[in-house]
């Protein structure tokens, strides 16, 4: 950092990268954070074209003896100058108006060319509550919860165990079934769509979130992470333990899982990554509406006529909170274990 | 109470080694793992060459009709294979042949890009943890959420229009034309995952021994030649691991490009994973033969990149 900071000014280089690095972040945060203000508008503000910066509505203001609030409006004054009106109704092209200050104040009448609504910094929170009741938006998030920490829960359990017996144990076939393992790292599910359909249907796990958990927990990756971390773990451990008669089960349960946290760690945060963001599987499992993850309800929503914006911005922020905040505390986990086993 | 319930979690594996013997234990714990495994993977494997060799539109196995390579022969069917739509099935041939543009683009764009950043982060520069995680931050957005940021900003009424407008520009069809939808795929691809590239290509960077660029210095080489006869021979393996990784997943883009475009406007947009998956799920028949055919074509073709991607991280890891 030093020698950045006191070579001669005016090095080509060095503004070179921070122009791209500037220009970078704000290729990668901008369209996201564009998206966060857009969620926040209300419908009628995201059809405003051009669009304003940050979510604006017009404002409201509870007038006695009115049930609902009243749109303010600027209109001119009998003098000239111009004041913020609550309007009562519209009437083809004339307003009727009311000092929102005055009690029982009296009804003016003033042309709408001539009137100008009042902006105010609104936040469209409905946005977020409304998808929740009219729509299955809460079924979904639910549904995405559960896929998300099951697979995650069962996949650490499956795959630390056979980790650990690749690891810990000599017995016959286990290279050949470490080999195995790690070959299938490059079948892509693009190539077994159909057929592993055809299973999922015949186990009956078809429009079931069982149907989604179980076919990618038995991850090639994570058996090869803690396969390699489990390898550094001493065996003179496990020997002391034999001695006082623990099964090997508890060798595993007890010793050997507690002291592997750390890359436990690492593919936990990549299972919940990797569930949560799940699309074309769980697209080709789940057909029913009622059983569709967040991933599906959001693609769904979206391909319907008339897309409902408003909505959709809201849910898709909701969508991306939990990957963001693992990227905010985790993300150099992240990077380490993809610099160190080259996962994603 | 906790101890009541670690005990009920050790005893049908105790129970088990009482059975068995401690010496086929690690049967007992590689078991699941493998179960599932063969299950979902393997033997999904080996059906889906049954499916590929059969036809009809029935969906258990036993129902469908053997034929042979006729699925094979229908897809590679052209009375000019210059011509895509002289294809039988042109829709696949169309499929392949924006694949091929996709691939050809979005990995190139990518590479180029992530090897730029990558040298840039490898300097030493002030904040260089928060940029690194900058770019990374995209890799971990679902396809879904990052085609509908995307399909938000370049909508008609959208930002980037507002901007050309406000600019005295005139808007563009951005997803409504052919050329532009399909730049705007290679655009968000490209956007959605750099990141993971770069930490490759950072991470070769940082294993080359700084004191060959000490010694460069004290010579007084010009940077572009440092770059050029120190930086690029000795990053070969991971650009290598890099552009092979990146063209088996361009090969298989699908998710976001299927949001943001759907495969349109048309067919311009379409790639092969939406070949595949439309013709085994999406259409008003299942031609689930002609899918899977098409699916191991892909996986051919995966399987080469595959075996050049080992060779080049074993000549990394050298």
């Amino acid at each position: 950092m030093n020698s950045f900071l006191t070579r001669r000014r005016g090095n080509w280089t060095d503004w070179l990268s921070w122009g791209w690095m500037i220009f970078g972040t704000l290729a990668m945060f901008v369209p996201v954070l564009w998206l966060v203000l857009s969620s926040f508008k209300t419908q009628s503000a995201l059809q405003e074209f051009p669009p304003s910066l940050l979510p604006t509505g017009q404002k409201q203001i509870v007038v006695a003896g009115f049930e609902k609030p009243l749109p303010v409006f600027s209109v001119p004054l009998p003098d000239g100058s111009r004041a913020e009106r609550a309007m009562v109704r519209r009437i083809g092209i004339e307003l009727q108006v009311i000092d929102p200050a005055v009690l029982d104040a009296p009804i003016r009448r003033v042309k709408l060319a001539e009137a100008s609504p009042v902006r105010e910094l609104h936040f469209a929170i409905e946005n977020y509550l409304e998808p929740l009741e009219k729509f299955n938006f809460g079924r979904y998030l639910s549904n995405s919860v559960i896929v998300t920490v099951t697979a995650t829960a069962l996949t650490l359990l499956i795959n630390a165990m056979c980790a650990f017996a690749l690891s810990k144990y000599e017995f016959r076939g286990r290279n050949g079934i470490f080999i195995f393992i790690v070959s299938t790292l490059m079948i892509p599910i693009t190539v077994i769509l159909v057929p592993a359909f055809l299973v999922v249907t015949k186990l009956n796990l078809g429009n079931s979130l069982w149907g989604v958990i179980l076919p990618p927990a038995a991850t090639p990756t994570g058996v090869f992470l803690l396969r390699q971390y489990m390898l550094t773990i001493p065996d003179e451990l496990m020997d002391a333990a034999r001695m006082d008669h623990a099964s090997e089960w508890r060798l595993f349960w007890r010793i050997v899982l507690p002291l592997a946290a750390p890359a436990l760690a690492v593919l936990a945060i990549f299972s919940v990554v990797w569930r949560w963001n799940d699309f074309l599987w769980p697209l080709i499992v789940l057909n029913r509406e009622d059983v569709f993850t967040l991933q599906l309800g959001l693609a769904s929503f979206q391909g319907e006529l008339q897309t409902q914006w408003h909505y959709l911005l809201a849910m898709t922020v909701v969508t991306l909170i939990p990957v963001s905040v693992v990227f905010a505390f985790l993300q150099k986990y992240i990077t380490t274990g993809i610099a160190s086993a080259g996962m994603k | 109470m906790r101890a009541a319930l670690a005990r009920l979690i050790d005893w049908p594996f105790e129970a088990l080694q009482r059975a068995l013997g401690a010496a086929r234990m690690p049967y007992v714990f590689v078991l699941p793992n493998l179960l599932v495994f063969g299950i979902f993977v393997v033997l999904p494997m080996l059906l889906n060459i049954w499916y590929a060799t059969t036809s009809g539109v029935e969906l258990m196995p036993e129902q469908r009709p053997f034929t042979g390579l006729a699925n094979f022969s229908e897809l590679l069917d052209c009375s000019n294979y210059l011509n895509v739509a002289s294809c039988r099935q042109d829709r696949f041939w169309r499929a392949v042949d924006n694949t091929l543009w996709f691939v050809a683009f979005q990995v190139v764009t990518m590479v180029a890009l992530s090897l730029i950043t990558a040298v840039v982060l490898n300097r030493k520069m002030p904040l260089r943890g928060f940029f690194r995680a900058v770019f990374f931050y995209p890799v971990l957005l679902s396809p879904v959420v990052v085609a509908l940021i995307w399909k938000w900003i370049l909508q008609p009424d959208g930002v980037l229009n507002a901007i050309l407008v406000a600019n005295g520009g005139q808007r563009l069809p951005f997803l409504l034309d052919s050329d532009w939808s399909f730049t705007w795929t290679v655009v968000v691809s490209v956007w959605a995952h750099m990141g993971f590239y770069v930490l490759i290509l950072l991470a070769g960077l940082q294993a080359i021994p700084p004191d060959l660029y000490e010694a460069a210095a004290m010579d007084g080489t010009p940077q572009w030649r440092v770059f050029w006869r120190i930086t690029m021979p000795l990053l070969m393996p991971n650009m290598a691991v890099v552009l092979v990784l990146g063209l088996i997943r361009a090969v298989q883009a699908f998710d976001e490009i299927y949001v943001l475009t759907g495969g349109g406007p048309g067919t311009a947009t379409q790639y092969i994973v939406q070949y595949i998956y439309e013709t085994a799920f999406a259409g008003q028949v299942h031609i689930m033969g002609l899918a899977a055919a098409a699916s191991m074509l892909v996986g051919g073709v995966l399987l080469v990149l595959t075996l050049l991607q080992l060779l080049a991280s074993a000549r990394a890891k050298q």
